[in-house]
């Protein structure tokens, strides 16, 4: 049954090159189910593989099929190889399942457009680079998907192309992700000059003979490239932009799976990570730091798409501190929860911003609570289970990292419990805005568009996967409660990073106490929301402009890198290139053209000036003769 | 009575000097080529007369290997003369500059 795993990444792959070829002919919406129905039959495989690797005992739960060398130079050989083990079983599961929900969201969501058959291409494709990344056997096949979900990114984010910032927003995803993937090429090229392997399995038998300090470059080159994919600090700003492309890339590529993909390759590094503690701490930091900045920044946007993804952006920081504290069971248990609710909550977004006509301020809903029951209840869920309010999902998940991060220091611990206040508070002030309070898009909307609007749930092809996953988001947390026979994700991911990670030994009581702090947490954020913005639109206080503008580091990048470099290039284009290269080879074309130009008139075409010359010539050999013979 | 070597020389130098001198100041086509005969007999003079002097029959040799050359180079240029005469009568060689750079 493992046998079958090529088929995962073979079905969305066959889906892609027939809509690349036929796409237009299917056209709306036979294109999209097409892509649908593929990665529907990607995931009753990978629930097939799933299956046939449980029934192995835990110790030979790894399996690693080969499909045929992929090259080879001197020392260095590559296969192309998949890798079955539980961590990339879990991550491939939750992939094509999320991915064909939102595949058959997206059907609804893109119905109206023109390009509709496009879409499903970059879908599908976006889906085999992500199973290549998360089931590939070695660094490199996994850098390849690396690539392919970030090409796909780039598409998706510019999908609307003739939108001037949508097509900045992808090249500044595209630039920030390029940042990172040299860290991962370096990395790579480390890994094998110290070990001579790039094969996971390989590389992590060889870890004994590398120094320290190499383990520690090589982690935390890795953790560049897991930054940039999944938008850390520093490379963060680009997610906030990438939400210029259509909602429903937004909740699978820039909040499901795509930027997981860096949580991923750290917990597959987990052998690397333990042997480098300065680098975990290193991650520890920046993920405890992440998740507080985008936490905050998200408390004062109004646009809709921007809280989700400063959202996502903290949530991530929220895994990396998982990966660093050496919780790596954690950090997929919170990606995976938060992969259901923050679909939910894109979707549910992309749901209201169908509903009010393409609006996105949530300044400007208002009210659609009863006028959207499904989405509004399925938000609600979302919005509960991201706040860690039990017994919804996030609060196993965030207890859980919140637990380890106290294991590894208070401190942390600390930070991120002021997080997951501001979480439930943030969430809280999108839901209230958007759905309660005063009715405010009749007369708010700018282009007086806004009266004739009749907001209304979708259909069913929207709303079945706002369901669905908010059921996923209510009861996930039961994959990994903290009790012993039930944690399930825990015992099942212990063949792969159980021997690095790290041992709690709280008593039940602490564990009760982090339990109740916990839900205290998530009922204060919940109750602060409530609270300030039930009725209430505006609180200039909360919103301040600094936070508005996240902490202006947009505005610093802009200063002090982009500005600087493109001055950098204006100078070098006008001097160096048109002054310098080109003048000289203009000038030396000039050269050759001026002395052509003076040249030609010695060919007159008179026959006597030609016998001139041969005399002249004869004369001079016979002066140079006659010399010769009297000198 | 022998005439000396000099005086094989000295006529040819003059012939060849007649040549050159007809070959740029004269205009008309057929005289310039006769011109160019007559530089290259001279110079088949000077072999012959080399040749006798010298006792080696080289020269004479080459003086074959000029008249054949200058064979050749008649049959061409008067070709090319009679094509010329063909389009424009009377024409001087300094109306054909159709190469001017």
């Amino acid at each position: 049954m493992l046998g079958a795993v090529f088929l995962i990444p073979l079905f969305p792959f066959v889906g892609f090159l027939v809509l690349a070829a036929l796409g237009r002919k299917l056209g709306n919406p036979r294109a999209g189910w097409l892509a649908t129905a593929m990665v529907l039959a990607s995931f009753v495989t990978t629930v097939i593989v799933f299956t046939g690797l449980f029934e192995r005992s835990p110790a030979s739960r790894s399996y690693t099929q080969t499909w045929y060398s992929w090259f080879t130079v001197d020392r260095l050989h590559v296969t192309a190889s998949l890798l079955v083990d539980p961590l990339s079983m879990t991550m491939a599961l939750f992939v094509t399942g999320v991915s064909t929900l939102i595949h058959l969201y997206s059907i609804g969501y893109m119905s109206h457009d023109e390009q509709f058959p496009k879409f499903f291409v970059y879908l599908n494709l976006f889906v085999v680079s992500m199973l290549i990344l998360v089931l590939g056997g070695n660094f490199l096949l996994t850098f390849l998907g690396w690539e392919g979900v970030g090409v796909c990114s780039y598409f998706l984010i510019s999908f609307w192309f003739d939108r001037p910032s949508a097509a900045s927003a992808g090249k500044k995803a595209m630039i920030f992700n390029r940042i990172g993937d040299a860290g991962f090429l370096l990395a790579m090229f480390l890994i094998f000059e110290r070990t001579g392997s790039l094969q996971y399995t390989t590389v992590f038998s060889r870890l004994g003979h590398v120094g320290t300090p190499s383990l520690t470059a090589i982690a935390l080159l890795l953790f560049l490239g897991a930054a940039g994919k999944s938008a850390q600090l520093p490379l963060y700003p680009w997610l906030a932009d990438a939400m210029e492309g259509p909602t429903p890339v937004s909740a699978l590529i820039h909040a499901a799976t795509m930027v997981t993909a860096g949580v991923y390759l750290m917990c597959r590094v987990a052998p690397i990570l333990h042997l480098a503690p300065d680098a975990a701490h290193v991650v520890a930091i920046v993920g405890v730091a992440t998740a507080f900045l985008g936490a905050t920044i998200a408390c004062a946007q109004n646009d809709i798409k921007k809280i989700l993804a400063y959202s996502t952006i903290s949530q991530l920081g929220y895994m990396f501190l998982a990966v660093g504290v050496g919780a790596y069971v954690a950090a997929i248990f919170l990606m995976l929860t938060h992969a259901f609710y923050k679909a939910l909550l894109f979707l549910g977004a992309g749901s209201v911003i169908h509903a009010m006509g393409d609006e996105q301020d949530t300044k400007r809903f208002g009210a659609l609570a009863r006028l959207m029951p499904i989405t509004s209840i399925t938000f609600l869920i979302a919005w509960l289970s991201i706040g860690g309010v039990p017994p919804f999902s996030g609060f196993w998940s965030k207890g859980d990292v919140l637990e380890n991060a106290y294991a590894m220091s208070p401190l942390l611990y600390v930070v991120g419990a002021l997080t997951a206040v501001l979480t439930a508070y943030y969430l809280g002030r999108c839901y209230l805005l958007t759905f309660r309070g005063k009715q405010r898009w009749a007369e708010a909307r700018r282009d007086g568009k806004g009266a004739g609007l009749h907001p209304h749930d979708p259909s069913w092809l929207m709303t079945l996967p706002l369901v669905v996953l908010a059921a996923a988001s209510t009861v996930a947390g039961i994959i990994n409660l903290p009790i012993h026979p039930f944690d399930l994700l825990q015992r099942w991911l212990d063949p792969v990073v159980g021997a690095q990670l790290r041992q709690l030994h709280f008593s039940v009581g602490t564990e009760w106490v982090f339990a109740i702090g916990d839900a205290v947490l998530a009922a204060l954020g919940v109750s602060i929301a409530i609270g300030l913005w039930r009725r209430v639109a505006e609180h200039p206080a909360l919103e301040p402009v600094f936070l508005r503008r996240a902490w202006y580091i947009d505005w610093a990048y802009d200063s002090f890198v982009a500005r600087g470099s493109t001055e950098v290039a204006q100078v070098t284009f006008d001097d160096v290139e048109t002054k310098g290269i080109d003048g000289a080879v203009n000038g030396f074309g000039g050269l050759v053209a001026a002395a052509g130009r003076r040249l030609r008139t010695v060919q007159t075409g008179y026959v006597r000036n030609y016998a001139l010359g041969l005399m002249g010539g004869l004369v001079l050999i016979l002066a140079y003769v006659v010399v010769r013979a009297f000198a | 009575m022998t005439v000396s070597a000099a005086w094989y020389l000295t006529l040819a130098a003059a012939m060849f000097s007649i040549g050159a001198i007809g070959l740029l100041v004269r205009r008309n086509v057929l005289v310039m080529f006769m011109c160019v005969e007559l530089m290259l007999n001279a110079a088949n003079l000077t072999f012959v007369t080399f040749a006798r002097e010298l006792n080696d029959v080289g020269g004479q040799a080459v003086v074959f290997f000029v008249l054949v050359v200058a064979a050749a180079e008649v049959v061409v240029g008067l070709g090319i003369i009679v094509a010329i005469y063909r389009r424009r009568l009377g024409a001087t060689a300094d109306d054909i500059h159709v190469l001017k750079g």
